[in-house]
């Protein structure tokens, strides 16, 4: 089974990455990070881009890198006590690559996604989108970058009940665009939803409801949702965190052909050694601090 | 689309938030029922006040009246006679009616009103409220022979028939002249006072004639030359109720019919006014189903009246009126020609009124009901409101994850209340429609309604008795239907707008993180 939908993976994204105008370009010469030479020395990548980064002065970014956080600060209020969460996280993601970032729960690497997707806002800090600084951005531009730029799976899939398997895939386009819009072209967007859910071995659940199906197939419906909209960096929040080890791991191997074949950005929050081991670059999170 | 699509959805799968509509649908067809049934019942009133009213009356303050009705019509004529389309000049005078029944003389006091009856059907309706289809078409105060109308021309096939009418007109006072004849001769030949045998209930009310009743009064001496059989009286058109009262089963019983003879006294003119009575001869009924007007109206022609009264000018022949009944052209302004009149003529000696100020009192009262009906009914759909409120807070509590991944996906804070919004105002489309679908059903088998809650219950809801209408007249003004339907929407959505702020607002890591 994983391995079947590995191979159509292989298959199909393929055309996605032909299809899509937008992502050679981006993509051409980005791939600065071999997957190989990346896994064989994990701890020494991030070592020597923390060092490479430790001059650069805060708002000077290097542009190479698709996303940065620079010097994150954030806590939480619980009641009259204040718990910091993140105490001065800087780290940058490449264009290309496949970022794991490891912690023990409770050390912020959530609440670190969440900064980077924009779910949240930094209290001190500075977040950088292929450039551009993004936590200052307004609501809208936050939306709309989430809408466009942004994939992102959850560890509790978070699809939406009411609607089918089809209909959530469908739901970031539908944001998208207004109704007249969208139903102009609901053909072409039915297509690229069956499609990529053909892709994930989902194309006999279309009409169902997420209740009926299984974790990994939930799973999977919720990574077919944040691809549907064509994004550049893809944001996993412990994706296999629910899910048992073979499912999982095919988890994994769908997002690491996501990664080789489409040259995705992604991003991966997990506790899981054993899953993080499998991405370019691990960075470690320990009570609030990237751990050097 | 994922706002209409997800509206959609919750709609279908939250019956919890349809069963709080449920409030909004009442009030709503409650509503519809109420105004339409007011509504009829006003257009009904307004057309029997205005079927004997004229678009506009101009009377004299005192009861001896105003000299001249030319001079006066011309005068009206100089200020607005481009509004004028018809005038008539009327004499009203409070009187009393007597009749015989049965032995009994029977009194009604009435408001006896002398009209010019070929002028009169010119400036209002009056005669469409006869009871002879030939005085429907041409009014005259002569006794037809016979051809009253033996059922409701205004009501309808479900109108009880009215048998006594069947003999109405010179048949009925042939008959009746020719007893009472009969019991003069009875009475001469034996003096003493037996009790009458044609007094049986059987005999077809023998003593209904006046003129029995006159003999003991003397009145009318042996040797007069008036001959009942032959000739009439001056005629008059009492209220159909005057003479008549309605049983609980909707039946009309007569005490006295078209043919019958009746005595009229009245205050002559001048100073100080002496009572005089004369005898009249009942030619029609006029049935305006205005109850007030039906039990106090009686028309005699105007210039018997004057005579009677004494005020006619014995040197020009010109009597005396009392008011004028004109009628506006179509699309005339009845307040602003009142208006032009009132500034024109002196408001010590002349009253000017439209046929609304005349039934203000009562029409306004209508209106008051109806307003404070609608008030009352709106509070029921403002606390459906409050229901909706509350079932929505509840939806959007949870529905929270599933915010916090609208927003996770890119929907904007107004997009998530959008949702809720249009969530709210379909709420209250179907609300208002399934309300509106129940009220105009209720109002178009209303009768049927009340025919089947009288015979569940034993008693009439509307008693034909009571009211001068034999169905329950429903008029629906689309106008107001859009006014409620709109109202109701509009309560819907208000309600919705502070849960769907709440679902705007949230956080969506915190609608994420939500379990």
């Amino acid at each position: 089974m994983s391995n079947n939908v590995e191979e159509t993976l292989q298959g199909n994204l393929g055309c996605f990455a032909a299809a899509d105008h937008r992502r050679p370009t981006l993509c051409v010469g980005a791939r600065a990070v071999p997957a190989a030479a990346c896994s064989g020395s994990v701890a020494a990548v991030p070592a020597a881009a923390k060092r490479h980064h430790l001059p650069s002065i805060v708002g000077q970014v290097d542009h190479r890198d698709q996303l940065a956080a620079v010097d994150l600060y954030k806590s939480y209020r619980k009641g009259p006590v204040e718990v910091p969460v993140l105490r001065g996280v800087t780290m940058e993601v490449r264009r290309g690559e496949f970022l794991a970032i490891v912690g023990q729960s409770g050390s912020g690497k959530s609440t670190l996604l969440h900064l980077l997707g924009t779910l949240d806002a930094p209290d001190q800090g500075e977040i950088h989108y292929a450039g551009r600084r993004i936590d200052n951005l307004p609501a809208r531009g936050r939306d709309t970058l989430r809408n466009r730029q942004f994939g992102m799976i959850f560890q509790f899939y978070h699809l939406l009940p009411e609607l089918s398997t089809l209909e959530n895939v469908l739901a970031p386009l539908m944001i998208r665009h207004g109704v007249w819009s969208y139903l102009r072209r609901r053909r072409e967007h039915r297509a690229r939803a069956e499609e990529l859910l053909e892709t994930m071995g989902l194309s006999h659940r279309l009409k169902h409801k997420p209740r009926e199906l299984s974790g990994g197939e939930m799973q999977r419906a919720a990574i077919a949702r944040a691809l549907v909209a064509q994004p550049d960096l893809l944001l996993a929040d412990e994706p296999t965190g629910n899910l048992d080890q073979a499912t999982g791991q095919e988890i994994i191997r769908i997002l690491r052909t996501l990664n080789r074949q489409q040259n995705l950005t992604i991003v991966m929050v997990t506790h899981d050694r054993a899953i993080a081991d499998q991405a370019d670059r691990i960075v470690r999170l320990t009570e609030g601090r990237i751990e050097s | 689309m994922y706002k209409l699509l997800l509206c959609w959805r919750y709609l279908r799968t939250r019956y919890i938030a349809l069963a709080s509509i449920i409030s909004v649908t009442l009030g709503v067809a409650t509503m519809i029922v109420v105004n339409s049934v007011m509504e009829g019942f006003t257009s009904e009133m307004q057309n029997r006040i205005h079927g004997i009213v004229s678009d506009l009356v101009f009377e004299a303050r005192s009861l001896d009246g105003m000299p001249n009705f030319a001079w006066h019509a011309e005068q009206i004529r100089k200020v607005a006679g481009d509004d004028i389309e018809g005038m008539t000049a009327t004499v009203v005078v409070p009187a009393m009616l007597n009749f015989q029944y049965n032995g009994n003389w029977i009194t009604r006091q009435v408001q006896l009103i002398g009209i010019d009856e070929k002028t009169q059907s010119s400036v209002s309706d009056f005669s469409r409220y006869l009871q002879h289809p030939g005085n429907r078409e041409v009014m005259s105060f002569e006794l037809r022979e016979d051809g009253y109308d033996t059922r409701d021309h205004q009501a309808g096939p479900d109108a009880r028939e009215r048998k006594q009418m069947a003999e109405a007109g010179w048949k009925r006072r042939r008959q009746s002249a020719r007893l009472q004849a009969f019991q003069r001769d009875y009475f001469k030949s034996e003096k003493p006072a037996a009790p009458l045998p044609g007094e049986s209930p059987s005999s077809p009310s023998p003593s209904d004639d006046p003129f029995a009743g006159r003999l003991p009064a003397g009145a009318q001496p042996e040797g007069n030359q008036f001959d009942p059989e032959k000739q009439q009286h001056t005629g008059v058109v009492p209220g159909i109720a005057m003479t008549s009262f309605r049983t609980p089963e909707g039946e009309d019983k007569f005490l006295a019919i078209p043919g019958d003879d009746v005595k009229l006294t009245f205050p002559t003119a001048g100073q100080p006014p002496k009572a005089t009575s004369d005898d009249f001869t009942i030619v029609d009924f006029y049935e305006s189903k205005m109850s007030e007007y039906d039990a106090s109206f009686v028309f005699a022609p105007i210039r018997k009246l004057q005579e009677l009264r004494g005020m006619i000018d014995p040197s020009t022949g010109i009597g005396l009126i009392n008011a004028i009944q004109i009628k506006l052209k179509p699309g005339a302004d009845g307040e602003a020609v009142r208006d032009k009149l009132r500034a024109a003529f002196a408001p010590e000696l002349y009253g000017i009124y439209t046929w609304r100020d005349k039934q203000g009192a009562l029409l306004a009262a209508v209106q008051m009901e109806t307003a404070i009906l609608n008030v009352l009914l709106f509070l029921i759909i403002a606390v459906a409101g409050f229901g909706i409120l509350a079932i929505f807070y509840m939806i959007v509590v949870e529905k929270t994850r599933d915010i916090g991944i609208l927003k996770s996906l890119g929907a904007p804070g107004r997009g998530v209340m959008g949702i809720f919004l249009a969530y709210g105002l379909s709420l209250g489309l179907v609300g208002s429609g399934v309300g509106m679908a129940i009220g105009l059903l209720f109002v178009r088998y209303i009768n049927e309604i009340a025919d089947g809650l009288a015979w569940i219950t034993g008693r009439p809801v509307f008693d034909p008795s009571i009211y001068y209408f034999y169905k329950i007249p429903a008029v629906v003004v689309p106008q107001t239907l859009a006014w409620i339907v709109i109202g109701a929407l509009s309560i819907a959505v208000a309600a919705s707008i502070l849960p769907a702020r709440r679902a705007a607002r949230l956080h969506p890591v915190e609608a994420l993180r939500y379990e």
